[in-house]
Protein backbone atom coordinates (compact mmCIF):
# COMPACT_ATOMS: atom_id res chain seq x y z
CA UNK A 1 0.00 0.00 0.00
CA UNK A 2 1.51 3.33 -0.90
CA UNK A 3 1.94 6.23 1.48
CA UNK A 4 -0.87 8.20 -0.14
CA UNK A 5 -3.53 5.59 0.65
CA UNK A 6 -2.18 5.18 4.20
CA UNK A 7 -2.36 8.93 4.64
CA UNK A 8 -5.97 9.01 3.45
CA UNK A 9 -6.94 6.21 5.85
CA UNK A 10 -5.39 8.07 8.76
CA UNK A 11 -6.91 11.39 7.69
CA UNK A 12 -10.49 10.11 7.26
CA UNK A 13 -11.43 10.70 10.93
CA UNK A 14 -10.46 14.39 10.56
CA UNK A 15 -12.50 14.83 7.41
CA UNK A 16 -15.55 13.27 9.04
CA UNK A 17 -15.18 14.89 12.45
CA UNK A 18 -14.15 18.42 11.39
CA UNK A 19 -15.71 18.95 7.97
CA UNK A 20 -18.62 16.60 8.61
CA UNK A 21 -19.88 18.40 11.69
CA UNK A 22 -23.17 19.42 10.07
CA UNK A 23 -23.80 15.80 9.15
CA UNK A 24 -23.58 14.50 12.71
CA UNK A 25 -24.94 17.50 14.60
CA UNK A 26 -28.50 16.21 14.62
CA UNK A 27 -30.86 14.43 16.99
CA UNK A 28 -32.54 11.87 14.70
CA UNK A 29 -32.43 9.00 13.87
CA UNK A 30 -31.88 7.79 17.41
CA UNK A 31 -30.39 4.42 18.31
CA UNK A 32 -31.01 2.66 21.61
CA UNK A 33 -32.34 5.91 23.02
CA UNK A 34 -29.16 7.82 22.13
CA UNK A 35 -29.42 10.94 19.92
CA UNK A 36 -27.62 10.69 16.55
CA UNK A 37 -24.94 13.11 17.77
CA UNK A 38 -23.91 10.55 20.41
CA UNK A 39 -24.19 7.17 18.71
CA UNK A 40 -22.66 8.34 15.42
CA UNK A 41 -19.55 9.34 17.32
CA UNK A 42 -19.63 6.09 19.28
CA UNK A 43 -19.48 4.24 15.94
CA UNK A 44 -16.63 6.51 14.80
CA UNK A 45 -14.54 5.59 17.84
CA UNK A 46 -14.42 2.08 16.40
CA UNK A 47 -14.07 3.09 12.73
CA UNK A 48 -11.07 5.28 13.56
CA UNK A 49 -9.44 2.51 15.58
CA UNK A 50 -10.00 0.01 12.77
CA UNK A 51 -8.50 2.40 10.19
CA UNK A 52 -5.35 2.84 12.30
CA UNK A 53 -5.16 -0.89 12.91
CA UNK A 54 -5.48 -1.60 9.17
CA UNK A 55 -2.52 0.65 8.42
CA UNK A 56 -0.58 -1.05 11.23
CA UNK A 57 -1.30 -4.53 9.87
CA UNK A 58 -0.32 -3.55 6.33
CA UNK A 59 2.91 -1.91 7.44
CA UNK A 60 3.71 -4.82 9.69
CA UNK A 61 3.23 -7.30 6.79
CA UNK A 62 5.31 -5.17 4.44
CA UNK A 63 8.06 -5.03 7.03
CA UNK A 64 8.08 -8.81 7.51
CA UNK A 65 8.22 -9.35 3.74
CA UNK A 66 11.11 -6.94 3.40
CA UNK A 67 12.98 -8.70 6.17
CA UNK A 68 12.54 -12.10 4.49
CA UNK A 69 13.67 -10.77 1.10
CA UNK A 70 16.78 -9.04 2.36
CA UNK B 1 -28.79 9.88 49.50
CA UNK B 2 -27.17 8.04 52.36
CA UNK B 3 -24.31 9.36 54.43
CA UNK B 4 -20.99 7.57 54.85
CA UNK B 5 -20.58 5.10 57.69
CA UNK B 6 -17.21 4.45 59.32
CA UNK B 7 -16.99 1.32 57.21
CA UNK B 8 -17.45 3.38 54.02
CA UNK B 9 -14.71 5.80 55.01
CA UNK B 10 -12.48 2.85 55.77
CA UNK B 11 -13.11 1.41 52.29
CA UNK B 12 -12.48 4.80 50.68
CA UNK B 13 -9.13 5.21 52.41
CA UNK B 14 -8.16 1.56 51.97
CA UNK B 15 -8.40 1.79 48.17
CA UNK B 16 -6.34 4.98 48.09
CA UNK B 17 -3.74 3.58 50.47
CA UNK B 18 -3.35 0.41 48.40
CA UNK B 19 -2.68 2.47 45.25
CA UNK B 20 -0.20 4.75 47.03
CA UNK B 21 1.52 1.72 48.56
CA UNK B 22 1.92 0.14 45.12
CA UNK B 23 3.47 3.44 43.97
CA UNK B 24 6.03 3.21 46.76
CA UNK B 25 7.07 -0.36 46.08
CA UNK B 26 7.01 -0.18 42.28
CA UNK B 27 10.75 0.55 42.16
CA UNK B 28 11.26 -3.21 42.67
CA UNK B 29 9.15 -3.97 39.58
CA UNK B 30 11.48 -4.97 36.70
CA UNK B 31 14.21 -3.79 38.99
CA UNK B 32 17.06 -2.12 37.13
CA UNK B 33 20.76 -2.49 38.02
CA UNK B 34 20.59 1.06 39.29
CA UNK B 35 17.86 3.64 39.62
CA UNK B 36 20.51 6.39 39.66
CA UNK B 37 20.09 6.79 35.92
CA UNK B 38 17.87 9.25 34.10
CA UNK B 39 16.63 6.67 31.55
CA UNK B 40 15.74 4.18 34.28
CA UNK B 41 14.16 6.64 36.68
CA UNK B 42 12.71 9.03 34.09
CA UNK B 43 11.50 6.62 31.38
CA UNK B 44 11.24 3.31 33.21
CA UNK B 45 14.22 2.09 31.18
CA UNK B 46 12.29 2.32 27.89
CA UNK B 47 11.01 -1.20 28.42
CA UNK B 48 7.21 -0.99 28.66
CA UNK B 49 5.25 -3.30 26.37
CA UNK B 50 1.83 -2.90 24.73
CA UNK B 51 -0.29 -3.69 27.80
CA UNK B 52 1.63 -1.52 30.26
CA UNK B 53 1.73 1.41 27.82
CA UNK B 54 -2.02 1.06 27.29
CA UNK B 55 -2.63 1.40 31.01
CA UNK B 56 0.03 4.05 31.47
CA UNK B 57 -1.16 6.35 28.68
CA UNK B 58 -4.80 5.62 29.48
CA UNK B 59 -4.26 6.49 33.12
CA UNK B 60 -2.21 9.46 32.05
CA UNK B 61 -4.78 11.02 29.70
CA UNK B 62 -8.14 9.91 31.08
CA UNK B 63 -7.73 11.45 34.49
CA UNK B 64 -9.62 12.50 37.62
CA UNK B 65 -10.12 15.82 35.90
CA UNK B 66 -11.77 13.98 33.00
CA UNK B 67 -14.11 12.13 35.36
CA UNK B 68 -15.12 15.43 36.96
CA UNK B 69 -15.00 17.86 34.04
CA UNK B 70 -16.66 15.88 31.22
CA UNK B 71 -19.83 15.05 33.21
CA UNK B 72 -19.58 18.60 34.55
CA UNK B 73 -19.76 20.10 31.06
CA UNK B 74 -22.57 17.69 30.18
CA UNK B 75 -24.46 18.59 33.35
CA UNK B 76 -24.07 22.31 32.69
CA UNK B 77 -24.14 22.65 28.89
CA UNK B 78 -25.21 19.25 27.53
CA UNK B 79 -23.91 17.98 24.17
CA UNK B 80 -20.87 20.27 24.30
CA UNK B 81 -19.24 17.59 26.51
CA UNK B 82 -19.11 15.37 23.41
CA UNK B 83 -16.24 17.52 22.12
CA UNK B 84 -14.05 15.33 24.34
CA UNK B 85 -15.07 12.30 22.27
CA UNK B 86 -14.71 14.11 18.92
CA UNK B 87 -11.23 15.07 20.06
CA UNK B 88 -10.52 11.56 21.33
CA UNK B 89 -11.29 10.16 17.86
CA UNK B 90 -8.76 12.52 16.26
CA UNK B 91 -5.86 11.93 18.68
CA UNK B 92 -4.65 8.55 17.56
CA UNK B 93 -3.88 9.03 13.85
CA UNK B 94 -1.48 11.77 15.03
CA UNK B 95 0.06 9.42 17.55
CA UNK B 96 0.49 6.87 14.75
CA UNK B 97 2.17 9.35 12.42
CA UNK B 98 4.35 11.25 14.89
CA UNK B 99 5.31 9.20 17.90
CA UNK B 100 7.13 6.29 16.19
CA UNK B 101 9.50 8.82 14.60
CA UNK B 102 10.11 10.66 17.85
CA UNK B 103 10.60 7.38 19.69
CA UNK B 104 13.07 6.06 17.09
CA UNK B 105 15.40 9.06 17.19
CA UNK B 106 15.06 9.30 20.98
CA UNK B 107 16.10 5.70 21.44
CA UNK B 108 19.02 6.10 19.01
CA UNK B 109 20.35 9.24 20.65
CA UNK B 110 19.17 8.53 24.19
CA UNK B 111 16.82 11.51 24.41
CA UNK B 112 14.66 11.85 27.51
CA UNK B 113 12.53 14.85 26.51
CA UNK B 114 11.13 16.47 23.39
CA UNK B 115 13.45 19.40 24.15
CA UNK B 116 16.42 17.11 23.49
CA UNK B 117 15.04 16.41 20.02
CA UNK B 118 14.38 20.09 19.26
CA UNK B 119 17.90 21.03 20.40
CA UNK B 120 19.60 18.64 17.98
CA UNK B 121 17.15 18.97 15.12
CA UNK B 122 17.74 22.73 14.96
CA UNK B 123 21.15 22.83 16.70
CA UNK B 124 19.61 25.35 19.04
CA UNK B 125 19.67 24.94 22.83
CA UNK B 126 17.74 28.20 23.05
CA UNK B 127 14.82 26.96 20.94
CA UNK B 128 14.86 23.78 23.05
CA UNK B 129 14.67 25.93 26.17
CA UNK B 130 11.66 27.83 24.82
CA UNK B 131 9.84 24.63 23.90
CA UNK B 132 10.67 23.00 27.24
CA UNK B 133 9.48 25.99 29.26
CA UNK B 134 6.27 26.22 27.21
CA UNK B 135 5.72 22.57 28.11
CA UNK B 136 6.26 23.11 31.83
CA UNK B 137 4.03 26.20 31.90
CA UNK B 138 1.22 24.41 30.06
CA UNK B 139 1.58 21.37 32.32
CA UNK B 140 1.37 23.17 35.64
CA UNK B 141 -2.32 24.17 35.45
CA UNK B 142 -3.17 20.69 34.16
CA UNK B 143 -1.51 19.20 37.23
CA UNK B 144 -3.21 21.75 39.50
CA UNK B 145 -6.55 20.71 37.98
CA UNK B 146 -6.04 17.12 39.12
CA UNK B 147 -5.70 18.45 42.64
CA UNK B 148 -8.72 20.75 42.36
CA UNK B 149 -10.84 17.94 40.88
CA UNK B 150 -10.41 15.54 43.76
CA UNK B 151 -11.10 18.44 46.12
CA UNK B 152 -14.73 18.19 44.94
CA UNK B 153 -14.85 14.56 46.02
CA UNK B 154 -13.37 15.37 49.43
CA UNK B 155 -15.94 18.13 49.79
CA UNK B 156 -18.82 15.81 48.89
CA UNK B 157 -17.90 13.46 51.77
CA UNK B 158 -17.05 16.22 54.25
CA UNK B 159 -13.32 15.63 54.52
CA UNK B 160 -11.11 18.62 55.38
CA UNK B 161 -10.15 19.52 51.80
CA UNK B 162 -6.89 21.45 52.11
CA UNK B 163 -5.10 19.12 54.49
CA UNK B 164 -6.31 15.99 52.65
CA UNK B 165 -5.01 17.34 49.34
CA UNK B 166 -1.64 18.30 50.79
CA UNK B 167 -1.12 14.87 52.36
CA UNK B 168 -2.29 13.02 49.24
CA UNK B 169 -0.08 14.87 46.80
CA UNK B 170 3.01 14.93 49.00
CA UNK B 171 2.68 11.14 49.06
CA UNK B 172 2.44 11.15 45.25
CA UNK B 173 5.60 13.30 45.11
CA UNK B 174 7.34 10.92 47.51
CA UNK B 175 6.62 7.73 45.57
CA UNK B 176 7.51 9.37 42.27
CA UNK B 177 10.79 10.48 43.88
CA UNK B 178 11.43 6.90 44.87
CA UNK B 179 10.17 4.85 41.93
CA UNK B 180 10.28 7.23 38.93
CA UNK B 181 8.17 6.27 35.94
CA UNK B 182 7.62 2.74 37.22
CA UNK B 183 5.23 4.25 39.79
CA UNK B 184 2.62 5.74 37.43
CA UNK B 185 2.91 2.68 35.16
CA UNK B 186 2.16 0.16 37.88
CA UNK B 187 -0.44 2.21 39.76
CA UNK B 188 -2.21 2.87 36.44
CA UNK B 189 -3.06 -0.83 36.15
CA UNK B 190 -4.89 -0.87 39.50
CA UNK B 191 -6.44 2.54 38.97
CA UNK B 192 -7.90 1.55 35.60
CA UNK B 193 -9.29 -1.72 36.90
CA UNK B 194 -11.22 0.22 39.55
CA UNK B 195 -12.29 3.08 37.27
CA UNK B 196 -13.55 0.79 34.49
CA UNK B 197 -15.37 -1.39 37.04
CA UNK B 198 -17.09 1.58 38.63
CA UNK B 199 -18.05 3.34 35.38
CA UNK B 200 -19.40 0.18 33.73
CA UNK B 201 -21.50 -0.59 36.83
CA UNK B 202 -22.97 2.89 36.78
CA UNK B 203 -23.71 2.84 33.06
CA UNK B 204 -25.54 -0.47 33.33
CA UNK B 205 -27.58 0.65 36.34
CA UNK B 206 -28.49 4.20 35.29
CA UNK B 207 -30.56 3.42 32.14
CA UNK B 208 -32.35 0.59 33.99
CA UNK B 209 -33.19 2.97 36.81
CA UNK B 210 -34.58 5.63 34.46
CA UNK B 211 -36.24 3.28 31.97
CA UNK B 212 -33.76 3.65 29.13
CA UNK B 213 -31.53 6.32 27.60
CA UNK B 214 -34.42 7.75 25.59
CA UNK B 215 -36.14 8.71 28.85
CA UNK B 216 -33.00 10.30 30.24
CA UNK B 217 -32.49 12.43 27.13
CA UNK B 218 -36.11 13.47 26.75
CA UNK B 219 -36.39 14.40 30.44
CA UNK B 220 -33.11 16.31 30.30
CA UNK B 221 -34.05 18.16 27.10
CA UNK B 222 -37.08 19.63 28.88
CA UNK B 223 -34.64 21.76 30.89
CA UNK B 224 -33.63 23.63 27.72
CA UNK B 225 -36.88 25.59 28.13
CA UNK B 226 -35.71 27.14 31.40
CA UNK B 227 -31.93 27.11 30.73
CA UNK B 228 -31.33 28.06 27.10
CA UNK B 229 -27.58 27.32 27.23
CA UNK B 230 -28.28 23.69 28.18
CA UNK B 231 -28.76 21.59 25.01
CA UNK B 232 -28.35 17.88 25.76
CA UNK B 233 -29.34 16.44 22.35
CA UNK B 234 -27.12 18.31 19.89
CA UNK B 235 -25.09 21.50 19.49
CA UNK B 236 -26.47 24.96 18.68
CA UNK B 237 -25.26 25.65 15.07
CA UNK B 238 -23.67 28.97 16.10
CA UNK B 239 -21.03 27.03 18.01
CA UNK B 240 -20.10 24.76 15.07
CA UNK B 241 -16.70 26.35 14.41
CA UNK B 242 -15.94 26.63 18.12
CA UNK B 243 -16.79 22.98 18.67
CA UNK B 244 -14.69 21.54 15.84
CA UNK B 245 -11.68 23.84 16.35
CA UNK B 246 -11.67 23.12 20.08
CA UNK B 247 -11.79 19.37 19.34
CA UNK B 248 -9.12 19.59 16.63
CA UNK B 249 -6.88 21.82 18.73
CA UNK B 250 -7.15 19.56 21.75
CA UNK B 251 -6.33 16.51 19.62
CA UNK B 252 -3.24 18.16 18.12
CA UNK B 253 -2.16 19.38 21.57
CA UNK B 254 -2.41 16.21 23.62
CA UNK B 255 0.80 14.56 22.47
CA UNK B 256 2.70 17.81 22.62
CA UNK B 257 2.14 17.88 26.38
CA UNK B 258 5.12 16.60 28.35
CA UNK B 259 3.08 13.81 29.95
CA UNK B 260 1.89 12.46 26.60
CA UNK B 261 5.40 12.41 25.13
CA UNK B 262 7.11 11.00 28.22
CA UNK B 263 4.58 8.18 28.52
CA UNK B 264 5.17 7.26 24.88
CA UNK B 265 8.96 7.37 25.11
CA UNK B 266 8.78 4.74 27.85
CA UNK B 267 7.60 2.19 25.23
CA UNK B 268 9.97 -0.62 24.39
CA UNK B 269 9.56 -0.44 20.60
CA UNK B 270 7.69 1.14 17.70
CA UNK B 271 5.29 -1.79 17.52
CA UNK B 272 4.09 -0.98 21.05
CA UNK B 273 3.24 2.57 20.04
CA UNK B 274 1.54 1.65 16.76
CA UNK B 275 -0.55 -1.05 18.42
CA UNK B 276 -1.61 1.36 21.12
CA UNK B 277 -2.76 3.87 18.51
CA UNK B 278 -5.51 1.30 17.78
CA UNK B 279 -6.07 0.10 21.35
CA UNK B 280 -6.14 3.36 23.30
CA UNK B 281 -9.31 4.59 21.52
CA UNK B 282 -11.20 2.10 23.71
CA UNK B 283 -10.88 4.69 26.48
CA UNK B 284 -13.05 7.01 24.38
CA UNK B 285 -15.96 4.66 25.04
CA UNK B 286 -15.43 5.29 28.76
CA UNK B 287 -15.41 9.00 28.06
CA UNK B 288 -18.63 8.81 26.06
CA UNK B 289 -20.27 6.94 28.93
CA UNK B 290 -19.33 9.57 31.50
CA UNK B 291 -20.59 12.31 29.16
CA UNK B 292 -23.99 10.59 29.03
CA UNK B 293 -23.88 10.15 32.81
CA UNK B 294 -23.45 13.91 33.08
CA UNK B 295 -26.77 14.31 31.25
CA UNK B 296 -28.33 11.70 33.56
CA UNK B 297 -27.03 13.70 36.53
CA UNK B 298 -29.26 16.60 35.49
CA UNK B 299 -32.28 14.29 35.65
CA UNK B 300 -31.20 12.91 39.04
CA UNK B 301 -30.50 16.41 40.34
CA UNK B 302 -33.74 17.85 38.99
CA UNK B 303 -31.95 20.88 37.56
CA UNK B 304 -29.08 22.03 35.36
CA UNK B 305 -25.75 22.21 37.21
CA UNK B 306 -24.10 25.58 37.63
CA UNK B 307 -27.36 27.53 37.33
CA UNK B 308 -28.88 29.55 40.12
CA UNK B 309 -29.56 27.54 43.26
CA UNK B 310 -27.92 24.41 41.81
CA UNK B 311 -24.59 22.78 42.69
CA UNK B 312 -21.45 23.70 40.70
CA UNK B 313 -21.01 21.72 37.45
CA UNK B 314 -18.08 19.80 38.93
CA UNK B 315 -20.47 18.08 41.33
CA UNK B 316 -22.51 16.45 38.52
CA UNK B 317 -20.73 13.09 38.62
CA UNK B 318 -20.14 12.85 42.41
CA UNK B 319 -23.79 13.76 43.14
CA UNK B 320 -25.20 11.35 40.56
CA UNK B 321 -23.35 8.51 42.27
CA UNK B 322 -24.38 9.70 45.71
CA UNK B 323 -28.05 10.03 44.67
CA UNK B 324 -28.41 6.62 43.08
CA UNK B 325 -26.09 4.21 44.84
CA UNK B 326 -25.62 2.76 48.34
CA UNK B 327 -22.91 4.49 50.34
CA UNK B 328 -20.49 1.56 50.07
CA UNK B 329 -20.46 1.74 46.27
CA UNK B 330 -20.20 5.52 46.47
CA UNK B 331 -17.11 5.14 48.66
CA UNK B 332 -15.55 2.87 46.05
CA UNK B 333 -16.48 5.21 43.19
CA UNK B 334 -15.10 8.28 44.95
CA UNK B 335 -11.91 6.43 45.74
CA UNK B 336 -11.69 5.62 42.02
CA UNK B 337 -11.87 9.32 41.13
CA UNK B 338 -9.18 10.12 43.70
CA UNK B 339 -6.80 7.44 42.44
CA UNK B 340 -7.58 8.70 38.95
CA UNK B 341 -5.55 11.76 39.85
CA UNK B 342 -2.55 9.87 41.19
CA UNK B 343 -1.26 8.48 37.89
CA UNK B 344 -1.41 11.70 35.85
CA UNK B 345 -0.11 13.83 38.73
CA UNK B 346 2.88 11.54 39.08
CA UNK B 347 3.76 11.45 35.38
CA UNK B 348 3.05 15.15 34.78
CA UNK B 349 5.41 16.12 37.59
CA UNK B 350 7.99 13.66 36.35
CA UNK B 351 7.76 14.88 32.75
CA UNK B 352 8.11 18.52 33.82
CA UNK B 353 11.06 17.64 36.05
CA UNK B 354 12.79 15.87 33.16
CA UNK B 355 12.36 18.95 30.93
CA UNK B 356 13.83 21.26 33.56
CA UNK B 357 16.74 18.92 34.18
CA UNK B 358 17.59 18.20 30.56
CA UNK B 359 16.82 21.46 28.80
CA UNK B 360 17.63 23.99 31.49
CA UNK B 361 20.15 22.42 33.87
CA UNK B 362 22.17 20.22 31.51
CA UNK B 363 22.06 22.69 28.60
CA UNK B 364 22.82 25.84 30.54
CA UNK B 365 24.22 25.10 33.98
CA UNK B 366 26.18 21.87 33.99
CA UNK B 367 26.89 20.45 30.54
CA UNK B 368 28.79 17.50 31.99
CA UNK B 369 26.16 16.30 34.44
CA UNK B 370 26.24 12.52 34.74
CA UNK B 371 23.13 10.43 34.28
CA UNK B 372 23.06 9.81 38.05
CA UNK B 373 23.23 13.55 38.79
CA UNK B 374 20.40 14.18 36.34
CA UNK B 375 18.24 11.50 37.95
CA UNK B 376 18.87 12.99 41.39
CA UNK B 377 18.01 16.51 40.28
CA UNK B 378 14.84 15.32 38.52
CA UNK B 379 13.77 13.56 41.71
CA UNK B 380 13.95 16.76 43.70
CA UNK B 381 12.30 18.75 40.93
CA UNK B 382 9.30 16.39 41.09
CA UNK B 383 8.74 17.57 44.63
CA UNK B 384 9.20 21.21 43.62
CA UNK B 385 6.70 20.86 40.75
CA UNK B 386 4.07 19.14 42.89
CA UNK B 387 4.43 21.69 45.68
CA UNK B 388 4.12 24.49 43.11
CA UNK B 389 0.94 22.90 41.73
CA UNK B 390 -0.44 22.48 45.27
CA UNK B 391 0.17 26.13 46.11
CA UNK B 392 -1.32 27.10 42.76
CA UNK B 393 -4.47 25.03 43.29
CA UNK B 394 -5.01 26.04 46.91
CA UNK B 395 -4.65 29.78 46.39
CA UNK B 396 -8.22 31.08 46.55
CA UNK B 397 -7.48 33.65 43.84
CA UNK B 398 -6.24 31.03 41.39
CA UNK B 399 -8.99 28.58 42.20
CA UNK B 400 -11.77 30.15 40.20
CA UNK B 401 -9.56 30.40 37.15
CA UNK B 402 -7.93 27.04 37.24
CA UNK B 403 -10.46 25.36 34.94
CA UNK B 404 -9.93 28.03 32.31
CA UNK B 405 -6.19 27.72 32.68
CA UNK B 406 -6.32 24.23 31.28
CA UNK B 407 -7.82 25.29 27.95
CA UNK B 408 -5.23 28.09 27.94
CA UNK B 409 -2.52 25.49 28.51
CA UNK B 410 -3.74 23.65 25.41
CA UNK B 411 -3.56 26.85 23.36
CA UNK B 412 0.01 27.50 24.56
CA UNK B 413 1.31 24.01 23.97
CA UNK B 414 -0.19 24.04 20.44
CA UNK B 415 2.33 26.72 19.52
CA UNK B 416 5.12 24.15 19.90
CA UNK B 417 3.58 22.07 17.09
CA UNK B 418 5.85 23.32 14.26
CA UNK B 419 8.97 22.71 16.37
CA UNK B 420 7.91 19.11 17.00
CA UNK B 421 5.46 17.68 14.45
CA UNK B 422 6.74 19.64 11.43
CA UNK B 423 10.33 18.98 12.47
CA UNK B 424 9.62 15.25 12.67
CA UNK B 425 8.91 15.25 8.93
CA UNK B 426 11.05 18.00 7.44
CA UNK B 427 14.31 19.79 8.18
CA UNK B 428 13.59 22.58 5.72
CA UNK B 429 12.75 25.17 8.36
CA UNK B 430 15.46 26.94 10.32
CA UNK B 431 15.43 27.68 14.04
CA UNK B 432 14.65 31.30 13.15
CA UNK B 433 11.45 30.62 11.24
CA UNK B 434 10.23 28.14 13.87
CA UNK B 435 11.25 30.43 16.74
CA UNK B 436 9.59 33.53 15.30
CA UNK B 437 6.47 31.49 14.51
CA UNK B 438 6.41 30.28 18.13
CA UNK B 439 6.70 33.88 19.34
CA UNK B 440 3.86 35.12 17.11
CA UNK B 441 1.67 32.14 18.06
CA UNK B 442 2.21 32.64 21.77
CA UNK B 443 1.73 36.41 21.59
CA UNK B 444 -1.48 35.98 19.63
CA UNK B 445 -2.74 33.41 22.16
CA UNK B 446 -2.01 35.74 25.06
CA UNK B 447 -3.54 38.75 23.33
CA UNK B 448 -6.76 36.94 22.40
CA UNK B 449 -7.09 35.51 25.91
CA UNK B 450 -6.63 39.02 27.22
CA UNK B 451 -9.42 40.24 24.91
CA UNK B 452 -11.57 37.45 26.36
CA UNK B 453 -10.71 38.67 29.88
CA UNK B 454 -9.11 35.27 30.51
CA UNK B 455 -12.56 33.78 30.99
CA UNK B 456 -12.87 31.51 27.98
CA UNK B 457 -10.98 30.27 24.93
CA UNK B 458 -13.52 30.65 22.10
CA UNK B 459 -13.21 33.97 20.29
CA UNK B 460 -16.62 35.37 19.38
CA UNK B 461 -15.70 37.93 16.66
CA UNK B 462 -14.26 35.04 14.60
CA UNK B 463 -17.30 32.80 14.85
CA UNK B 464 -16.19 31.38 18.24
CA UNK B 465 -12.97 29.91 16.84
CA UNK B 466 -10.71 28.25 19.42
CA UNK B 467 -7.91 30.68 20.30
CA UNK B 468 -5.29 27.91 20.10
CA UNK B 469 -6.14 27.02 16.50
CA UNK B 470 -6.37 30.65 15.40
CA UNK B 471 -2.91 31.33 16.83
CA UNK B 472 -1.50 28.12 15.38
CA UNK B 473 -2.58 29.26 11.91
CA UNK B 474 -0.76 32.59 12.46
CA UNK B 475 2.19 30.64 13.80
CA UNK B 476 2.48 28.37 10.75
CA UNK B 477 1.94 31.24 8.30
CA UNK B 478 4.75 33.14 10.05
CA UNK B 479 7.05 30.12 9.77
CA UNK B 480 6.36 29.99 6.02
CA UNK B 481 6.86 33.74 5.50
CA UNK B 482 10.15 33.84 7.42
CA UNK B 483 11.24 30.77 5.51
CA UNK B 484 10.44 32.43 2.17
CA UNK B 485 12.25 35.62 3.16
CA UNK B 486 15.36 33.71 4.16
CA UNK B 487 15.17 31.74 0.90
CA UNK B 488 15.11 34.98 -1.10
CA UNK B 489 18.00 36.36 0.94
CA UNK B 490 19.91 33.06 0.52
CA UNK B 491 20.17 32.82 4.29
CA UNK B 492 18.79 29.31 4.70
CA UNK B 493 21.13 27.23 6.81
CA UNK B 494 20.47 23.64 7.64
CA UNK B 495 22.21 23.28 10.96
CA UNK B 496 20.43 20.36 12.59
CA UNK B 497 22.55 17.33 13.38
CA UNK B 498 19.73 14.79 13.02
CA UNK B 499 19.52 13.20 9.61
CA UNK B 500 16.05 12.37 8.27
CA UNK B 501 17.01 8.69 8.09
CA UNK B 502 17.34 8.64 11.89
CA UNK B 503 13.65 9.39 12.23
CA UNK B 504 12.36 6.58 10.04
CA UNK B 505 10.93 3.92 12.31
CA UNK B 506 11.67 0.24 11.72
CA UNK B 507 8.36 -0.13 9.95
Amino acid sequence: MNGFIKGILLLLPYIFMVLGFDIYNRVNPQLGGLPFFYWYQLVWIFIAAILTFTVYLVESKEYERKKVNS
Amino acid sequence: MTSFSDYDYALFFAVIIVVLFVGFISFIWRKPKTMEDITEWGLGGRRFGTVVVWFLLGGDMYTAYTLIAVPGVAGGSGALAMFAITYGIMIYPIVYLMMPRLWTVSKKRNYITVGDFVRDRFSSPFLALLIALTGVLAELPYLALQIVSIGYVMQAIFLPVTISLIIAFLLVAAFTFLSGMRAPALTAIIKDAIVWGVVLTIVIYVPIHYGGFANIFSTASAYTKTTKTFTPLDMPPTLALGYVTLALGSALALFLYPHGITGTLGSKDVRTIKRNASLLPLYNVLLLIVAILGVAAVVANGGVFGTKGQPATSFAFPYLIKDLFPSTFTALAYAAIVVGSVVPASIMALASANLLTRNVYVQYINKNATSAQQALLSRFLVIVVIVAALIFSLTPAANGYVIYLQTFGGAFILQTLPAVYLALYTRKFSKYSIGIGWFIGLSSTLYLLYLLNFSGSLYKPFDFIYVGIFSLILNVVTVLIVHLISLVMHKVKDEGIIDNSELASEF
